[in-house]
This record gives C-alpha cells, structure tokens and sequence, in this order.
C-alpha cells in the first residue's frame, strides 16, 4: 500500500530570533508514503527542527499547504491540530522529553488521558506497549531512574501507545552512547518493517540517516535529494 | 478528559510538591479560620446585645414631660406637671398600644428595724411589670385594687432587698419609708444595670398613687412608658402619640411640645446597627488575610507555571487541547483554596470555641459564615487560578517544548 501519508507543497516558514527574520523554509515540497522510513538531514541551523514541528502540527507554516492523511492541517485551529497529534503523530525527541516525577507507566498513559480512554483500558494499552519494549520490569520507574536507552523506549512506546499514523523522530540517538544508539536504531527498523509504521527521522548523523529507505538533505530552507 | 481524571492530575501534581502545596494552602487556611472565627465573634457580640436590647424592651417607648419657658425663664426637663395618668389611658386606647405604665419616683431612705438604705422609689401601675417585662421572684405585684385604694405595700428590687433584709425573706415585713409604713408583698427578679450603668434593682415598687399623695403630693405623672405590638408599630406611635398629647394639652400650633417620647427602638436600631458594623468590620479585615491568601495561591501557580513550561509544552504535542492545560491548573489552584477552605474552617471553629472558653465572649458560628466562607475560599482559588491557568493554556506549543 503506497498511498501518500502526507503532502507538503511549497512550505514557508520564517521567524524572528532576537529581532532578526530568518527564513528557516524557503519552499518546501515533500511527500511521504504510508509505511515509508524517510531520513531528513541536515547541518544544524538549516531548518530541520522548523520542519519537524510543521510536520509534527505543533506550528504552522507561513504558506503553502500541508495535507496529513487527506486532511488540510493548515486551516486546522488548536484544538483541531491537539486531536491530530493525539490521533496521528507519534514523536520522540532527542531528550526524550518525559515528565518529569511520573512514572513510565503515566508517561505512556498521557496520551491516551487526552484521547479520552477510560482508566482500565489506559493501563492496560500503557502495560502494553512498556511490554513490547522490553520495558515490563521498569513500570514504575521514574525517569530519573531510567538509564538513557530505557528513557528513549518509553518516549517511543508513549508515541506508539495511540497507534498513530507517523513517527517522527528528532535526532532520537543524539543523547545516547553509540551501543544504545544502535538499540534504538534498531527498534525503529523492525517498527518500520514488521508493523508498516511510517517514520520520519530527522538526524545530522550519516549512519543513523543509513537507516532509512529514503535520504533527504535540508540545506539553506530548501530540500534537496541526498546526493 | 473527564472530570475525575482531570481531578486526578491535579492532585498527583501537587502531591509531587507537598510542603509547597501545604504552605501555599496554609494561606488560605489562615485567611478562612480568621473569617470564621472572626464572624463568629462578632455574631456573637450582636446576639448579647440583641439579648440585652431585649430585657430592655425594644418595642418600647418612653414619655416623659418637656420643658417649659415661663417669662424667660425655661425649666429643665420634667419640670412640667401637665402629664397626667388621664393621658396614660387616652395613650391606651390606641391600636398599636400593648400596655401603658405611667409613673413617678423619689429618693427615699428607706428603713428596716436597725437597717437603713438610701434608694429611689418608684410609683407604678400592674402593668408596669409586662411593658418592663420584669417577673417576680417571689410574692404577688402591685394590683389595681392596690393602686386604687393607695395601698401601703411595696415589691423590692433585688439590691434593695439584700440591702434591708439579707438572706431572710422580706414577704410580708414592713418597712418605713418617709415616716409611712410599707408591707412588702413581692419580690422582682433581678434584672441587672441598665445599658448605662444604674441598677435597676435598686428600686423600690408602689402604687402609683401611693408614691403621688403620700410621698411628694402631687397629682401629675413624672414618665409614660408603654409597649408597641411590635417594632414598626413603635415608630408610628411616635407621631400618633405627640398628636393625642399636644391636642390633650390645647398646645397651639406655634408653640412647643411639653414633653418628649424616647423610642428605645431607635436605641435598639442603632446598637444592632453598630454591632452589625463591628461584625462587618471583623468580617472584612480577616477577609483581607483570606485575598492575601489567595494572591499566594497566584505567586505559587504561576511559578508552577513557569517551571513546568516543559511538562505543559509536551503534554500538549501528546494532544493535550487549550483547555485540558487551562482545567488542569485550575483544579490545582481549586484544590489548594478548597482544601485550606475546609481545614480552615476546623481551625476557625477551634478558635471561636477557643475564644468563647478563655475570655467568656459569645460566640455563635452560624452554617450560613461557614457555608459563605468555603464558597468564598472556592472563589479565591477560581479567581486567583485563573491568571496562571490562562497564561499555562496559551502556551504555543514549540515555544514550551523549546523551554529550558
């Protein structure tokens, strides 16, 4: 099944950092298929966290459009865009991101508290997916207690816990030792192959980027195939 | 997000800060615990007035003659003998009247066997006893046949018959005022100082009549005071009464009233007002601790707010919508006012009961002061939850997931 996840024509997008406008996307377009593992390059400062929060629905461009499985993201409001991120967007950041003081089972609940699953079956999809990462004996575990590796599977069984239709990934090994760094990348293969999930990987290292099927340099706002 | 989840969230989120969350509802618990115990107080001072209002005789009204300018020279008060008991009765007749009691009094020295006690002497009627409503402890009053005959008996007020007679009961004695010979045939309750400070059982009751001709020969009365069938009543007499008199008395239009009324209601109306300030008063300055109170539930929710720009930034990427962020401070501030609101109505309670124990003040804390002070606790923490909550709720989200 190819049929294209998400559309991205001619994407804008500027901001102001201490009085300056900087043009982070100058016309972007892209187009993800369902079940692809892209791999989104580039040096830091070229855009690629401005990208990731577009793609991700927590910002919207300036111009241009964005269509998430068929629906126009760009004429969404905020609660709008919440319900997509809940139902759609899975991510995981590169400090893994968890709250801080609650456990790995909370953690990987909270999505699924604004989802609206009622108590019982949160614990039991929470369980789930800690289970599935290898997680089952650190349920209870706060972060803190978590070595870097377990913290970066909880934050992807919290993306995964509500089923969405892409992963997005930003720089998902950048804090962890290399071994572990392979764990995850490792993770993400089997995801992408055995269940079909859609991943976009946003990394400044070559051999993460090796990973994914397809490879994508974002250089000066612009997005280029990787040569 | 339901309701009990979002409860839920709230309550783990303060539970990872305790002493804080402690400290900062322990503003409100003050400011609640002043409140009560302060409304307390104050309703309890306002009761004890009311009460001594009361045995005054709130509905009552008082006459009493004018003065009077005769070539110049003006008399003082009471220096006029046209009231009479003829006006007494006429004031009787009028519908908003309960009981009239005319009367007029001395100063005496009164004596028993060897003992002898200087005190006022007051010439009544019987119902003198229902408008002053002053039982008897003892005995029989003063009766109409008493006063018609102009009967040597008197009722003693309690000081005068500990004075005079000690221990020992005085029914049936006599003794001697001004050379005449007074069998006592009652005993009054004891009925306390009045508001201004004279002791009111320090009188000697007899037939008005009695007191008139034999005592200070005369025929005119020094004083009316009658009973209202209520409150409102008392103010219409006011205006009913000085018509009946000034037209008794053929005053003309340009001349003044020769005599006064004193309307105890007004007296009543301006205590229970000024009790009612006094709670009011209190009521408002513990109210200021509860607002400062709630100002430290602002200070703490908006460093909450701050310091949890991350948490707000990534719950809202997991989907949490605007308004998920907005109730879940909110019921984190409800939390801590409502809590404080509850523990500091037990500490109020403690305080008044405490208050109420150690100086013998009254203290009445009503449901209504505890009802509007936990609402009022609720409100501060709506109020004061609102800002911060607000603020949490329009967070953008990259900008929150970007925070350090």
């Amino acid at each position: 099944m190819n049929a294209p996840l998400l559309q991205i024509e001619n994407l804008h997008k500027a901001y102001m950092l201490d009085g300056v406008t900087i043009q982070a996307l100058r016309g972007i377009s892209l187009t993800v298929d369902q079940g692809e593992f892209l791999a989104i390059m580039g040096p830091s400062g070229s855009g690629k966290s401005t990208l990731m929060y577009i793609l991700g629905c927590l910002d919207v461009a300036d111009s241009g459009s964005y269509r998430l499985r068929g629906q126009d993201v760009t004429r969404m409001n905020a609660d709008q865009l919440a319900a997509l991120r809940n139902r759609e967007i899975g991510f995981v950041f590169q400090n893994f991101n968890l709250l801080p003081r609650t456990s790995a089972l909370e953690n990987v609940e909270t999505p699924l508290i604004y989802a609206g699953v009622n108590k019982a079956e949160r614990r039991q999809q929470a369980r789930r997916a800690l289970e599935r990462m290898g997680l089952g004996e650190r349920l209870y575990h706060l972060p803190n207690q978590l070595s870097g590796g377990q913290a970066q599977r909880v934050a992807i069984a919290r993306a995964l816990v509500t089923q969405p239709s892409l992963l997005l990934a930003d720089e998902p090994t950048g804090n962890v030792d290399s071994a572990t760094s392979a764990d995850i990348m490792r993770l993400l293969d089997e995801l992408n192959r055995e269940d079909g999930l859609t991943i976009v990987l946003i990394t400044h290292e070559p051999e993460v980027a090796e990973h994914a099927g397809r490879r994508l340099v974002l250089r000066d706002g612009h997005l280029e195939a990787q040569a | 997000m339901n309701w009990f989840t979002a409860l839920q969230l709230a309550l783990r989120a303060l539970s990872r800060n305790k002493t804080r969350a402690m400290l900062t509802a322990l503003g409100v618990v003050i400011g609640v615990g002043s409140v009560i115990a302060m409304l307390g107080i104050g309703s309890g001072a306002q009761q004890r007035i009311a009460a001594q209002l009361e045995s005054m005789g709130t509905n009552s009204l008082v006459i009493r003659p004018g003065s009077v300018t005769r070539g110049g020279v003006r008399t003082g008060a009471g220096g006029i003998t046209t009231l009479t008991r003829a006006d007494a009765d006429a004031i009787a007749e009028l519908p908003d009247v309960l009981a009239v009691a005319p009367s007029v009094n001395d100063t005496v020295q009164a004596r028993y066997r060897g003992v002898n006690w200087g005190t006022a002497i007051e010439g009544i009627t019987p119902d003198y006893a229902m408008v002053r409503s002053w039982p008897l402890a003892e005995g029989e009053f003063i009766s109409r046949s008493h006063v018609l005959g102009a009967g040597h008996v008197c009722v003693l007020g309690q000081t005068v018959t500990h004075e005079l007679f000690g221990l020992r009961s005085p029914l049936g004695e006599s003794i001697v005022i001004k050379g005449m010979a007074c069998r006592v045939i009652g005993v009054l309750t004891e009925k306390g100082a009045t508001a201004w400070g004279s002791d009111q059982d320090d009188t000697i009751f007899a037939p008005i009549t009695t007191v008139q001709r034999k005592l200070k020969g005369i025929t005119h009365i020094e004083r009316i005071e009658l009973l209202a069938v209520d409150r409102e009543a008392s103010f219409r007499l006011l205006k009913e009464i000085k018509e009946l008199l000034r037209r008794r008395h053929r005053i003309p239009e340009d001349q003044p009233d020769d005599f006064r009324i004193y309307n105890r209601a007004e007296l009543a109306q301006a205590s229970e007002e000024s009790a009612r300030v006094f709670t009011w008063l209190l009521g408002s300055i513990a109210s200021v601790s509860l607002l400062v109170g709630g100002i430290g539930i602002m200070n703490i929710m908006l460093v909450s707010v701050t310091e949890r720009t991350r948490e707000i930034g990534i719950r809202m990427a997991l989907g949490a919508r605007r308004r998920d962020i907005l109730w879940q401070f909110l019921l984190e501030a409800l939390v801590l006012s409502t809590a404080g609101g509850v523990l500091g109505i037990l500490f109020g309670l403690g305080g008044a009961l405490a208050v109420a124990r150690f100086s013998e003040l009254p203290v009445s804390v009503t449901p209504v002061s505890v009802l509007v002070a936990f609402l009022f606790a609720a409100l501060v923490g709506v109020f004061f939850g609102l800002h911060p909550a607000r603020k949490a709720s329009r967070l953008r989200p990259i900008e929150a997931l970007r925070y350090e």
